[in-house]
């Protein structure tokens, strides 16, 4: 059955085909909330088109990246999602990444084919030792390493991201996580106001924005469609979609899983709300999704992995992500073609 | 200085997820990895505790030393992950 007979038995999907895949404007909000209430039977069909507007408008390559943690525990924060949080009891202990280990796994992304490796720090925002850490760091790898270098160091200043930018940093991620309406549920330490802030101060210089969200956290379909309508109004060049691990020791620590079939709307959403942003498979897939929910995504919309494990948890073996995209006849996307 | 092991050496009493003592009946005093199962008095085989540890274990790294029950300081990596108790020294992915 093609996509388009398939879109037909739905109204919201034959809109979406026209308006999305023909015409490349993402879905507003009320039109979201439509395709993430869509019957279970529908998901196919709304993961089908949601790969072909990605293909269609983003192409065929998928983007391969690394992540690692230069500071781990010891947040001030209170994301109630994360482990990493000095204010709950979690069983993270906090640590620092040395530089050579940090040049190490940058070596170790690079051979995967990745093009991005991202460095994170669990802080409100960088002072000046971190700052100084994320220089030097820069330049080893630098050095060493063929590979676009992300940051995600918290809440900016005006001249940390000058800073940033200057020193080369290809792409600044600071993820909205939820949707506004649901934000204080979940961080009461700064506010949403403040993470906007900080992502357009980092497109005004000139670094790709990656702005996230984590769903699975409790809020409501109509949050979840508020989030994704947010985040392409902000127009972030890239979107990491988590899904809800829940930690021991958090606010969130008895969530229940997200359902996978609500996983795989989400997709189809995100991608119908964003037709050409990069939507990259991040943390909680595993769990939620298990392997054929990698697949399924994969054809689903998502076009950027992370590869390997995330910042305190494991992800499935790089080799198997790789060796997925082959199977998919899915080309990695090759370093030049990012600059 | 601190000797760094495979997990393959990983041998405890504490479970490395959540850093609880095994029941006694679960390891043999440190020389074997806990069983998944327990036998119980009437030679019944029943589910051991720590089954969902065990399967979380999967995902993620162990936070709690398997020997003391220590809080490990853990390093996750792209390809590999550390995990080091300040008494039992360094284990490795």
């Amino acid at each position: 059955m093609t996509t388009i007979s398939r879109t037909t038995e739905y109204p919201i999907l034959e809109t979406a085909r026209q308006q999305v895949l023909e015409g490349g404007i993402g879905l507003a909000e009320a039109q979201l909330l439509e395709v993430l209430r869509l019957p279970d039977p529908a998901v196919p069909a709304a993961l089908e088109l949601a790969h072909q507007v990605r293909l269609k408008h983003c192409g065929e390559d998928v983007e391969v990246e690394g992540i690692i943690s230069i500071k781990t525990g010891g947040c001030p924060e209170d994301c109630h999602f994360c482990s990493q949080s000095g204010l709950f009891d979690s069983p993270v202990r906090g640590v620092w990444l040395d530089i050579p280990e940090l040049v190490k796994a940058a070596k170790e992304t690079a051979v995967t084919g990745a093009t991005e490796f991202c460095i994170v720090a669990a802080v409100r925002g960088p002072d000046i030792k971190l700052m100084n850490q994320i220089k030097f760091a820069i330049d080893r790898i630098n050095e060493e390493v063929d590979i676009n270098i992300a940051c995600s160091l918290g809440m900016l200043t005006r001249r940390q991201v000058d800073q940033l930018a200057s020193w080369g940093v290809h792409r600044y991620n600071h993820n909205l996580e939820t949707a506004r309406s649901y934000f204080p549920q979940v961080v009461t330490t700064h506010s949403y106001e403040e993470r906007l802030e900080t992502c357009a101060m980092v497109k005004d210089a000139g670094m790709e924005l990656c702005c996230g969200a984590l769903i699975g956290m409790g809020e409501s379909l109509e949050q979840r469609a508020e989030l994704a309508a947010q985040l392409a109004a902000l127009e972030p060049h890239e979107v990491p979609l988590n899904f809800l691990n829940p930690r021991p020791g958090t606010p969130l620590e008895n969530q229940e899983l997200m359902d996978g079939k609500d996983a795989l709307r989400a997709i189809a959403a995100f991608r119908l709300a964003m037709p050409r942003t990069v939507l990259r498979y991040a943390g909680g897939r595993e769990l939620t999704l298990g392997d054929l929910g990698t697949r399924e995504g994969l054809l689903g919309g998502i076009n950027a992995v992370i590869v390997g494990n995330y910042l305190t948890t494991l992800g499935r073996p790089a080799a198997a992500d790789l060796n997925l995209l082959v199977d998919l006849n899915m080309p990695i996307k090759e370093l030049q073609k990012t600059l | 200085m601190i000797p760094t092991r495979s997990t393959s050496s990983i041998i405890g009493s504490f479970c490395g997820h959540c850093g609880e003592l095994y029941p006694k009946e679960t390891f043999d005093g440190g020389s074997a990895p806990p069983s998944n199962v327990l036998q119980t008095g009437d030679g019944q085989v029943a589910a051991a505790p720590h089954q969902e540890c065990a399967a979380r274990l999967q995902l993620e790294p162990p936070r709690y030393c398997g020997q003391c029950g220590r809080r490990l300081k853990v390093q996750v990596s792209p390809h590999a992950w550390t995990a080091t108790c300040s008494r039992h020294g360094t284990t490795a992915s």
